[in-house]
C-alpha cells in the first residue's frame, strides 16, 4: 500500500464521516427556524416544546458535523501538499471565504441559541436559529464552489509553476459549483425531512404526544416531498452537467462503452468485472441516453473506448452507485408524497405499518447522499482537479506510507467510538419525547 | 500597496485572535476542575465557556482557511512536514470539542467524570502542542535545499517543549482568570487564588523563555535591528503585570482583559520576531519560506484582503455582542433550560 492509496482512502472515510452529519444540520436547521418561529408569533406552547426537542437533536448532531470538519480542512495540507500548493493560490480562496462568512456566524450563533433563552425576545432568539440555518447552507455553498472547481477548473491560468486565479467571478459564478451545492443541499433538506418524519413515526406508533409529533411530521412531510422534488430536478441538471464538461464521469455512471449518436438508455446493465465492456446488457429504451445526457435525442453520448484507460475512472462503483442513488432519489419522490397525503388527510395513525416504513427509511436518505459522493469523486479519478492535475500528482512527498496507515487507523479507530456514542445519543433524546 | 506584507499581518492576527480567545477555553478545559468541587461547581465552570468556545475555535479554522488562500507552500509545508503533530492536535481539537458537548448530555456522575477528564487531557495536548509547534518555528524549521530534512522527535526539542510550557503557563493564567470572572462565588474565589499563585511560575517560565530565544533562535534579530519593536515584549509584561495587579485589587475583569492583552502582544512579539518568514529555517535563512517566496498571486491576496476588511470587522461585532450578551454570568436556571448542560 503506498501512500497515495492510504491517503485517498483516509480522505474517503474522513469526508464521508464528516457527511452522516452535516446533510441532516443542512435541513434541521431550517425545520427548527420554522417551528420557533411558530411559537415566536403565536406564543403558542405547543410550538416551543416542538422547536426544543428538534433543536436538542440537531445540537447533538451538529457537535460532530463542527469537530470532523477541522479533519477536512487540516488535510488538504497534511496529505495533499503537492495539491496544496499547485491550486492553493485559487482554491484556497472559498475555503477561506466559507470560514470568514458562513462559518463564524453559525458557530457564534448557535451559542446564542442554546444560552439565549432567558436573554434575548422570542422572535430574537428564533433569527438566531435563521442565521444557524442560514449560515450552515451558506458553509456548503462555498465549499461546493470549491469542490466545483476541482470538478471544472475555470478562472485560473498556469503561471510561476502553479494554477494562479485571474477571474474570481468564474468561480463564483461556476455552474458545476452551484448544481453541486442545490444537488447536496437539497439532499439534505431530504434527510432532515426523512428524519423527522422517521423519529416522528416511531412517537406515533406508541401515540406519544400525537398532536405534537404529527404537526412535526407534517413539517417534515412537506419538506422532503419539496426538497425531493427540487432533487429530482437539479439531479437531472447534474448529470447533463457531467455529460457536458465531464464525458469519462458520466460514461462510467451509464456503463457506455460505445460512443454513438442517439443512444439508448439501456435499463439492465452490469460492466464486466474486468473493466473492458458490459456483462449484462439488455432491455434498450431508444434515444432515451441521448436525451437524458443532453436534451437531445440524437446528441453524440461519448463513450469508454474512446477515452484512454488511464484517464477513466473505476467503472463499477460510480455505475452501481449511480443507479442505486436514482432509484433511492425515485423512492424519496414516492414516500414523501404518501407521507404528506396521509399527513394532510389526518389518517396516519390508520397506517401503522406505513409508519414503521418511515422510521426504517430514515437511514435510505443517507445511503442516498454517500452514494452520490462516490459517483462525484470516484468519478472524478483520476483527476484530482479534472483535466489539470492527476490525483497522484497531489500527494504530500515528505509524509511515508506508515505515518498515513497510522493516522488511517486512528481515524478509524476514533471516529468510530464518536459515532457510536453520538448515534446512541441522538437515540437516547429521540426516544425521550418533549417535554410538556 | 504590498499585499503580501499586509497578509503577514493578517496572517499574525488571525493566530493572535486564536490564542488570546480559544486560549481561555483550553485554559478552562484542563485546570477548570481545580476551581470545582461539587457537580453544580463543574457545571457552572463548564458553561462558562458553553456559548464562546465554538466560536472561538473558528479563529482557528480561519487562520488555516487564509494560510492556505494566502501563504499555499506555508499550509502544505506546515501541515504535511509536522503530520504527527498536526495529527496530535486534530485529536487533541476533536476530543475537547465533543467532550464539551457530551458532558452534560448524560445525568450520570461516571460519565460527566469521563468527559471532564478527557476535556482536561485533550485541552493540555491542544494547548502544549499549540507551544511545541510555534516554539519550533520560532526556533526555525529544518528547512535545507531539498526541502524539509527534520524528524518528528526532533520537533520535541527543549525549545520548543519550553514554548509549549510557556502556552500551558498562560493558558492556565487566562482560563482561570475567566473562571474568576465569569462565575459565582466558590470556585470564582479558588479561580482568583489559582491565577495569583500561577503568576511567578508563569513569569519564570516567560523569562527562561525569552534568555533562550536571545541567543539560540532568528527571533531576536528583528528587535536588535528594529529598537522600537521592543515596545511589544515591553506591552506584553505591562499587561501581564496589570493582570496580576488589577486581580489583586479584586477586578477579575479587568484583569482577564489585561491577560487578553498580554496574549495578544506575545503572540505579535513571536510573529514581529519572525518576519518576513512564516516557516523561518534554521539550516540557512535562504531556505525559509517567506512572504517574498510564498505570497500567492496579487490577485488573490487583493481579493482576500477584500474580504477580510468587509467580514473580519463584522465578525469582531457580533462576537463582542456575544460576550456583550452573556456577560452576566449564566443562572443555574438558565442552563437548566438550555436543556443540555
Amino acid at each position: 500500500m503506498d501512500t497515495i492509496f492510504l491517503s485517498r482512502l483516509q480522505f474517503a472515510v474522513t469526508a464521508m464521516f464528516h457527511f452522516l452529519f452535516v446533510p441532516l444540520t443542512l435541513g434541521l436547521g431550517w425545520l427548527t427556524a420554522w417551528f420557533e418561529t411558530r411559537y415566536a408569533l403565536s406564543g403558542d406552547a405547543k410550538y416551543l416544546s416542538i422547536t426544543r426537542f428538534w433543536g436538542k437533536l440537531f445540537l447533538i448532531n451538529f457537535a460532530l458535523g463542527v469537530v470532523t470538519g477541522l479533519t477536512m480542512e487540516f488535510q488538504f495540507g497534511m496529505n495533499w501538499a503537492e495539491y496544496a500548493k499547485y491550486v492553493g493560490d485559487i482554491f484556497g480562496a472559498p475555503l477561506a471565504i466559507e470560514a470568514t462568512v458562513a462559518f463564524f456566524l453559525e458557530s457564534t450563533f448557535i451559542g446564542v441559541w442554546v444560552f439565549g433563552w432567558g436573554r434575548l425576545s422570542r422572535k430574537a432568539h428564533a433569527g438566531a436559529m435563521w442565521i444557524v440555518a442560514f449560515a450552515t447552507n451558506m458553509s456548503a455553498l462555498w465549499i461546493l464552489l470549491a469542490n466545483g472547481w476541482m470538478q471544472r477548473p475555470v478562472g485560473y491560468v498556469l503561471r510561476n509553476g502553479r494554477a494562479e486565479m485571474v477571474d474570481f467571478k468564474a468561480l463564483l459564478l461556476n455552474p458545476y459549483g452551484w448544481i453541486e451545492f442545490f444537488h447536496t443541499v437539497a439532499a439534505g433538506w431530504v434527510i432532515a425531512g426523512f428524519f423527522v418524519m422517521g423519529v416522528s413515526a416511531w412517537h406515533l406508533l406508541r401515540r406519544n404526544q400525537e398532536d405534537l409529533f404529527k404537526r412535526s411530521f407534517g413539517a417534515g412531510a412537506v419538506f422532503a416531498l419539496a426538497s425531493s422534488l427540487l432533487l429530482a430536478v437539479v439531479g437531472d441538471m447534474s448529470a447533463v452537467n457531467a455529460a457536458k464538461n465531464q464525458p469519462a464521469k458520466f460514461a462510467a455512471m451509464e456503463s457506455v462503452w460505445e460512443t454513438r449518436a442517439s443512444a439508448p438508455y439501456t435499463l439492465l446493465v452490469f460492466p464486466s468485472l474486468k473493466g473492458d465492456g458490459n456483462a449484462v446488457e439488455a432491455w434498450k429504451v431508444p434515444y432515451a441516453l441521448s436525451l437524458m445526457a443532453f436534451h437531445s435525442p440524437t446528441a453524440e453520448v461519448k463513450g469508454l473506448n474512446d477515452i484512454a484507460p488511464q484517464d477513466r475512472p473505476p467503472v463499477l462503483p460510480v455505475f452501481l452507485s449511480f443507479r442505486a442513488m436514482v432509484a433511492f432519489g425515485g423512492l424519496f419522490i414516492l414516500l414523501s408524497g404518501l407521507s404528506a397525503w396521509l399527513w394532510h388527510k389526518d389518517a396516519l395513525l390508520d397506517h401503522p405499518r406505513f409508519l414503521k416504513l418511515m422510521l426504517y427509511a430514515i437511514p435510505l436518505p443517507y445511503i442516498a447522499i454517500q452514494l452520490g459522493w462516490i459517483v462525484t469523486e470516484l468519478g472524478r479519478q483520476p483527476w484530482v482537479v479534472y483535466g489539470l492535475m492527476r490525483t497522484a500528482e497531489g500527494v504530500s512527498r515528505t509524509i511515508t506510507p506508515a505515518q498515513v496507515l497510522l493516522s488511517l487507523g486512528g481515524f478509524s479507530l476514533f471516529y468510530t467510538a464518536l459515532g457510536i456514542v453520538d448515534f446512541w445519543l441522538l437515540a437516547k433524546y429521540a426516544r425521550k419525547g418533549m417535554e410538556a | 500597496m504590498d499585499y503580501a506584507k499586509l497578509w503577514f499581518f493578517f496572517w499574525a492576527v488571525l493566530w493572535t485572535g486564536y490564542f488570546a480567545l480559544d486560549g481561555f477555553d483550553l485554559g478552562v478545559g484542563f485546570s477548570g476542575w481545580l476551581a470545582a468541587e461539587s457537580e453544580d461547581e463543574r457545571r457552572s465552570v463548564f458553561s462558562s465557556i458553553g456559548p464562546f468556545w465554538d466560536g472561538n475555535e473558528v479563529w482557528l479554522v480561519t487562520a488555516g482557511g487564509a494560510t492556505f488562500a494566502a501563504f499555499p507552500p506555508v499550509y502544505a509545508g506546515l501541515f504535511s512536514w509536522l503530520y504527527p503533530a498536526l495529527l496530535l492536535i486534530l485529536f487533541a481539537l476533536i476530543a475537547r470539542g465533543v467532550a464539551l458537548e457530551f458532558r452534560g448530555k448524560v445525568q450520570s456522575a461516571a460519565w460527566k467524570t469521563f468527559w471532564e477528564r478527557t476535556a482536561a487531557v485533550s485541552s493540555f495536548a491542544a494547548a502544549l502542542l499549540f507551544g511545541v509547534a510555534f516554539g519550533n518555528i520560532f526556533r526555525g524549521l529544518e528547512i535545507g535545499p531539498a526541502g524539509y530534512a527534520g524528524t518528528f522527535f526532533g520537533l520535541l526539542n527543549p525549545y520548543a517543549l519550553l514554548t509549549g510550557l510557556l502556552f500551558c503557563a498562560l493558558f492556565f493564567f487566562h482560563g482561570q482568570l475567566w473562571l474568576a470572572y465569569k462565575t459565582q462565588g466558590a470556585p470564582a474565589v479558588r479561580a482568583a487564588g489559582l491565577a495569583a499563585k500561577a503568576w511567578y511560575p508563569l513569569l519564570l517560565i516567560f523569562i527562561a523563555f525569552a534568555w533562550a530565544s536571545y541567543p539560540g533562535t532568528g527571533l531576536s534579530a528583528n528587535f536588535v535591528a528594529r529598537k522600537t519593536l521592543l515596545l511589544l515584549p515591553a506591552a506584553f509584561a505591562a499587561s501581564a503585570l496589570a493582570a496580576k495587579l488589577l486581580l489583586a485589587r479584586g477586578k477579575p475583569g479587568p484583569a482577564f482583559m489585561a491577560s487578553f492583552a498580554g496574549i495578544v502582544f506575545f503572540s505579535l512579539t513571536g510573529f514581529a520576531g519572525i518576519y518576513p518568514a512564516l516557516l523561518p529555517s534554521r539550516i540557512a535563512p535562504e531556505f525559509a519560506l517567506t512572504l517574498y517566496n510564498s505570497a500567492s498571486s496579487p490577485y488573490t491576496l487583493k481579493l482576500m484582503t477584500a474580504v477580510v476588511l468587509v467580514f473580519l470587522p463584522a465578525v469582531i461585532i457580533y462576537q463582542a455582542w456575544v460576550y456583550r450578551l452573556f456577560r452576566a454570568p449564566l443562572q443555574p436556571e438558565e442552563l437548566k433550560n438550555s436543556g443540555l448542560y
